[in-house]
C-alpha cells in the first residue's frame, strides 16, 4: 500500500476498529446506554435526529469559522507586532501568556452578561481560545529571520517593512499553517463551550439538552458530528497550507512516496 | 592621502566596543586600513580576531566607537547601499527560486526598486547572464534546496552583484565548502572580478584563498584585532591552481602563516 493510501485507508480503520471494541465492550458488560451508549445506539440516535443535529452543527460550524477568521486577523496582527519589534514582544509576550492561561470557561459567563444568550459569546470565546498558537507562530517565524540574512537587506538600504515583507511574512508562513490547524480545533472547542454555558443554539446547546434528559445516545452523536468537523476542518487548512508552502517540506512528501 | 581612488575604504584609527563603553569587550582597536578603488583585499587572521567586525564597519550595520570609516570619500554614518554581501550561509530564500533570489536586491535597493515591476524583462536578462557566468544557466527556475551547496553558494554571489555595488563583503563565503567546490569558486570569483573590477573585500581564515585571490592581504591581531601586516600580491592574473603550488606563492602563504602564528601565540601569553 503506498504511503498516500495508507493515509486515506488506516484512519478509517482505526475508527472502525474503535468502534468495533466499543461496541463489544459496552454489550459484553452489558452497561445501559444511559451510562454509555453503544456506537449502534449513537448511530440510531443520529439518524433519528438528523434533521436538529445537522441545523446545530452548521450553527456551531459558524460561530466557529466567525471566531476564527478574527482570531486569524488579530492573531497575525499581534504575531507580526510581536515578532517584528522587541519592544513589542518584552511588553506584549508576558499578557499573552497569562491570558492563554485563563480557562476560557470562565469568561463565558462575563460575555453572557455582556453580549447575551447566542451567538456572539461563541463567537468570541472560538476566537480567544484559538489566536495564541497563531500569535506565537507568526512571531516565531518573522523573529528568527538569519541575522546575515538582515544584514544583506539592510545593506542594500531595506527598511524594517521591506524585511517583514520580503522575508519576515513568508519565512513565517509555514508556522502560520501549521497554527492554522491547531487553531481551527481549538476554535470548535471554544464555541461549544460558550453554547454549553448559554446558548439556546448550536451543538453545546443540543448536548447539554440532551444530557438533561438523559438520551446519551444522542449526546455522543452530536459529539461525532463535532470531531467530524474538526477533522474536516483540518484536512482543508492540511490542503491549503501543503499548497502554500511546498518549499518548506522541500518534497518530502515525494522523497517518501518514492521510499515507501 | 587627499587622493579619494587610493583611499575608496579607509578605517582610521577605528575601534569598536560590543556591550557598553566600560566594560564591553573590545572588538578592534587602532585599526587603519586603506583599500584602493577597484582593489580585491582580503582579511586574515587568527580566530575571533574581530574580522566579522570590521564587515560591519566598513557597511555600516555598526558604528565604530572610535575612529572614522570612510566609504567612497564619505564618512560612514548608517548602512550602505552600495554594496553586496555574501556570506559562509548562503542565506538564500527557500519560497523564491534562484532566479527570483538573485532579484531580490533590484526589489529594495534604489534606483532599481522604483521601476522593478516596469524594467522586469531587463532585470531578469542581466540575472540569467550572470548566473550563466558562474555555472547556473538551466538552474534559474530551481529552488535553492534543490541547488549544492557549492551551487548555493554561486547563487549567492550572484545575489551581491545583481545591482552592481562599487564594494563587494565577502565574509568567508566558501568556508563550509569542500577543498574541490571552493577552488572551483575561486576561479569564479576571479573571473567576476577581473570583468567588473568592483572593489572587494573578502574575510577569510585560508591563507591559500587570501594569496589566490588578492592584491593585498592585511593580517589582523589577536582580540582587540588591528592590522599587523600588509603584504601586498603582486602575482600575475588570472592566477590559476597550479600557480597555488609554486614556490613564490607557497613562500608568501608560508610568511602569512608565521604572521598569524605570531599573533597566537601572543593572544595566548596575554591569556596565561
Amino acid at each position: 500500500m503506498s504511503p498516500r493510501m495508507q493515509g486515506t485507508v488506516l484512519p478509517w480503520l482505526v475508527v472502525a476498529a474503535m468502534f468495533v471494541v466499543w461496541e463489544i465492550g459496552v454489550t459484553a458488560a452489558g452497561l445501559p446506554p444511559f451510562v454509555l451508549p453503544a456506537p449502534s445506539a449513537v448511530f440510531a440516535a443520529f439518524a433519528e435526529f438528523y434533521g436538529p443535529i445537522m441545523g446545530h452543527a452548521m450553527h456551531t460550524l459558524g460561530t466557529t469559522l466567525a471566531g476564527f477568521a478574527l482570531s486569524v486577523v488579530g492573531g497575525v496582527a499581534l504575531g507580526v507586532a510581536v515578532g517584528s519589534s522587541a519592544v513589542a514582544y518584552r511588553a506584549l509576550f508576558p499578557v499573552l501568556i497569562g491570558f492563554n492561561s485563563i480557562p476560557k470557561v470562565a469568561i463565558v459567563p462575563v460575555l453572557i452578561i455582556w453580549f447575551g444568550i447566542g451567538a456572539v459569546p461563541a463567537i468570541i470565546t472560538a476566537c480567544l481560545i484559538s489566536f495564541f498558537p497563531i500569535t506565537v507562530n507568526v512571531a516565531t517565524g518573522i523573529a528568527t529571520v538569519e541575522p546575515e540574512l538582515r544584514d544583506v537587506l539592510r545593506s542594500l538600504g531595506a527598511t524594517k517593512l521591506d524585511i517583514l515583507r520580503k522575508v519576515g511574512l513568508p519565512r513565517a508562513a509555514p508556522y502560520f499553517f501549521a497554527s492554522l490547524k491547531v487553531a481551527i480545533t481549538l476554535a470548535f472547542v471554544g464555541s461549544i463551550i460558550s453554547e454549553t454555558v448559554g446558548s439556546n443554539e448550536g451543538v453545546g446547546y443540543l448536548m447539554i439538552q440532551a444530557s438533561s434528559r438523559f438520551q446519551i445516545p444522542l449526546v455522543f452523536a452530536a459529539l461525532l458530528v463535532v470531531a467530524a468537523m474538526g477533522v474536516a476542518m483540518y484536512l482543508v487548512f492540511a490542503v491549503i497550507e501543503r499548497r502554500m508552502t511546498f518549499w518548506a517540506t522541500r518534497g518530502i512528501d515525494a522523497a517518501y512516496a518514492t521510499g515507501g | 592621502m587627499s587622493d579619494p581612488a587610493a583611499r575608496f575604504v579607509a578605517l582610521e584609527g577605528v575601534s569598536l566596543r560590543y556591550g557598553g563603553a566600560a566594560q564591553g569587550t573590545l572588538a578592534v582597536q587602532g585599526l587603519d586600513i586603506a583599500i584602493r578603488r577597484g582593489e580585491f583585499a582580503a582579511v586574515v587572521g587568527p580566530s575571533g580576531c574581530g574580522k566579522s567586525t570590521l564587515m560591519k564597519l566598513v557597511t555600516g550595520l555598526a558604528p565604530a566607537s572610535e575612529g572614522a570609516v570612510i566609504v567612497g570619500g564619505h564618512e560612514v554614518a548608517g548602512p550602505l547601499k552600495i554594496v553586496g554581501m555574501a556570506f559562509q550561509n548562503p542565506t538564500l530564500l527557500p519560497w523564491r527560486t534562484t532566479l527570483d533570489n538573485v532579484l531580490l536586491p533590484l526589489e529594495i535597493v534604489e534606483p532599481y526598486k522604483a521601476t522593478f515591476r516596469r524594467d522586469r524583462e531587463k532585470h531578469v536578462a542581466r540575472a540569467r547572464a550572470l548566473l550563466a557566468t558562474v555555472g547556473l544557466a538551466g538552474f534559474e527556475g530551481k529552488y535553492p534546496w534543490e541547488l549544492s551547496g557549492g551551487m548555493q553558494q554561486r547563487a549567492s554571489l550572484c545575489r551581491s552583484l545583481i545591482h552592481e555595488p562599487a564594494l563587494l563583503m565577502l565574509d568567508e563565503p566558501f568556508a563550509a565548502l569542500d577543498a574541490f567546490t571552493r577552488e572551483e569558486l575561486w576561479a569564479v570569483l576571479q573571473a567576476l572580478w577581473m570583468e567588473r573590477r568592483f572593489t572587494c573585500i573578502l574575510v577569510t581564515h585560508d591563507l591559500r584563498e587570501a594569496v589566490y585571490l588578492a592584491d593585498t592581504v592585511h593580517v589582523m591581531s589577536a582580540r582587540p584585532g588591528r592590522v599587523i601586516e600588509t603584504r601586498v600580491i603582486d602575482l600575475p592574473r588570472p592566477r590559476d591552481l597550479d600557480a597555488s603550488f609554486a614556490p613564490d606563492f607557497v613562500e608568501i602563504v608560508q610568511g602569512l602563516r608565521a604572521r598569524i602564528a605570531e599573533a597566537r601565540a601572543e593572544q595566548l601569553r596575554a591569556a596565561a
